[in-house]
């Protein structure tokens, strides 16, 4: 029984230490060779003039994304939630986009963004709005991949968002029509409340998601143009291997202020759930 | 609720299903547009004149690319499966000590972004001389799915009765033996789940493939792709035929296996 223990709890442990320190090769092998520099490579990250920009869009892409798919998610999510011919088939469908590989998505969008011959400017000039450069204006790279990224990210928030409201007892419905209560007055007095622990996990998961978010852009938009669809994830790729002379170390210091990013604030949030729920 | 508004809901599902899947639509249609009618203002909203250009292109180039990836997904699954199976029933049913923090680091373990795993095995695999070789991309496409294996295959073994685990043990079978005639075969759903999703992730891939990958004579599909995104920029319909051939497990996960998915959905999501 020990022995059995010792392998199949400690190998899964093991992979976990082992992860670790694949981490910490990161850093040993770019800088265990060179001389130990400490925190330069942070240093640097900071006053690189990418920074700001790279943080600002790191921090509106997934704001953005978020409030997008989550709404869109809770609308498809309480629209299905009746049952009508059909509903079980259309809700699988949706499933497509979060199904397909990113590189799929990605590419496809990037022909529709098109400015030329995309579908997306063909459609908009039909109701007199000119060329968009969806993906080579400065100011509308972020959109655009924004846009994709929301797309992709639908599908996940209306699947959970929809086993979170086939929990809601039906009862609670019947008697609160019965009080008189209008489909608008259920919804935000009774669904939504009822329904915060499980968009709590949604909005989680998709933080930790979003901000991982680097196929799509790199893919789309290669962080560009002049960096304005720089985010972090794209940037440490950038750094990494996007160069002729690769820069491990700084790069990998952007991947762990991600990591960094990342935690810090799902603590937060974690926390100000526990407040909440707290009377 | 009355028949009229069923059959508005219907028809406005309808509608919002085609707006969601258009995308997907025009991958198709794209793919069977020639080249001369690619730039056409506004742009064909039926492939009217198909061509398969396209589609040839990847039986041509892409057929090796496509093997690639079916061995890498293959070998993830597998890879995948050995690991988390036994993770997941020591984690359910033994108790270990600091089985929460376990769970914990898993979760965590989700949370940490491709790009940074990426230049790790980077810096391993220039050591071993696994670069550019499918035994390593299997190894570190294998990473995405772990965590969220053992944390499904928990979930789901917790719900195996202890009774049946005492009558085995009862009968002299052995941790080992319980867990391999009876745990496995009733924890069939979860394998379907877990495999499922590893192929999938393995499948379509594209950070380790092209960072570990990127000189290999064996690359993955999706980085066929992006070659070809980087060199033809003229051949969409090429590009656009190889997406939908690189989607086809995608589709084949949703008409074979659509629950299968959902439930691996809201397990990894609900699930605490």
């Amino acid at each position: 029984m020990v022995v059995y223990l010792a392998a199949f709890y400690a190998y899964p442990l093991y992979r976990n230490v082992d992860l670790s320190v694949r981490h910490y090769t990161v850093r040993s092998f770019v800088q265990g060779d060179a001389p130990f520099s400490g925190l330069d490579n942070y240093r640097e990250v900071f006053d690189d003039p990418t920074f700001g920009p790279a943080l600002g869009h790191t921090a509106l892409f997934t704001v953005a994304s978020l409030v997008f798919q989550f709404a869109a998610g809770l609308a498809l999510a309480v629209f299905f939630n009746r049952h009508f011919r059909l509903s079980a088939t259309l809700r699988a469908l949706f499933l497509v986009p979060w199904l397909l590989p990113l590189i799929v998505s990605a590419s496809t969008w990037s022909w529709m963004l098109n400015s030329d011959s995309g579908i997306v400017n063909a459609a908009l000039s039909m109701f007199g709005v000119g060329p968009v450069n969806w993906l080579t204006s400065p100011d509308w790279s972020l959109v655009s991949v924004i846009i994709a990224n929301v797309w992709i990210g639908i599908p996940f928030n209306l699947v959970v968002l929809y086993s979170g409201l086939q929990a809601i007892p039906g009862e609670l419905y019947e008697a609160a029509a019965l009080d008189g209560a209008t489909g608008w007055q259920q919804f935000w007095r009774m669904t939504f409340p009822l329904l915060r622990p499980v968009s709590a996990i949604t909005l989680l998961l998709g933080l930790v998601y979003t901000l991982k978010v680097f196929d799509i852009i790199w893919i789309m938009t290669r962080g560009g143009p002049v960096d304005s669809s720089t985010t972090f994830a794209t940037w440490s790729y950038r750094l990494g291997f996007g160069n002729l002379v690769p820069q491990f170390g700084r790069g990998a210091a952007v991947g762990n202020l991600l990591i960094l990013l990342a935690m810090a604030l799902s603590l937060l949030y974690i926390r100000t759930q526990r407040k909440q729920r707290r009377p | 609720m009355n028949r009229w508004t069923s059959r508005w809901r219907t028809l406005l599902g309808l509608l919002f299903t085609a707006v969601m899947l258009f995308p997907g639509y025009w991958m198709v249609n794209v793919s069977l547009t020639r080249d001369h009618d690619m730039r056409r203002q506004p742009p064909m909203l039926f492939p009217v004149d198909p061509t398969f250009d396209g589609y040839r292109a990847v039986l041509k180039q892409q057929l090796p690319y496509l093997g690639t990836s079916l061995l890498i997904g293959l070998g993830t699954v597998a890879l995948t499966i050995v690991l988390a199976a036994p993770a997941g029933y020591a984690l359910a049913k033994l108790r270990p000590r600091g089985g929460g923090l376990l769970s914990f680091v898993l979760l965590a373990a989700q949370m940490i972004p491709g790009i940074i795993m990426a230049m790790g095995f980077y810096a391993i695999y220039l050591n071993l001389g696994l670069l550019n070789a499918w035994p390593g991309l299997i190894l570190a496409d294998s990473t995405i799915a772990v965590p969220f294996a053992v944390l499904v295959f928990a979930a789901f073994m917790s719900g195996i009765p202890e009774d049946l685990l005492q009558a085995a043990y009862t009968d002299g079978a052995g941790t080992l033996r319980t867990f391999w005639s009876i745990v496995l075969p009733i924890s069939r759903n979860a394998i379907v789940t877990v495999s499922l999703f590893a192929f999938l992730w393995a499948w379509s891939d594209f950070v380790f493939a092209s960072t570990l990958d990127s000189g290999g004579r064996l690359r993955p599909i999706t980085l066929g792709i992006y070659q070809y995104i980087g060199n033809n920029n003229q051949q969409w319909n090429a590009i656009m035929a190889t997406a939908v051939v690189a989607s086809i497990p995608a589709a084949v996960m949703l008409v074979v296996a659509q629950r299968y998915v959902t439930a691996g959905v809201t397990t990894g999501a609900i699930k605490d």
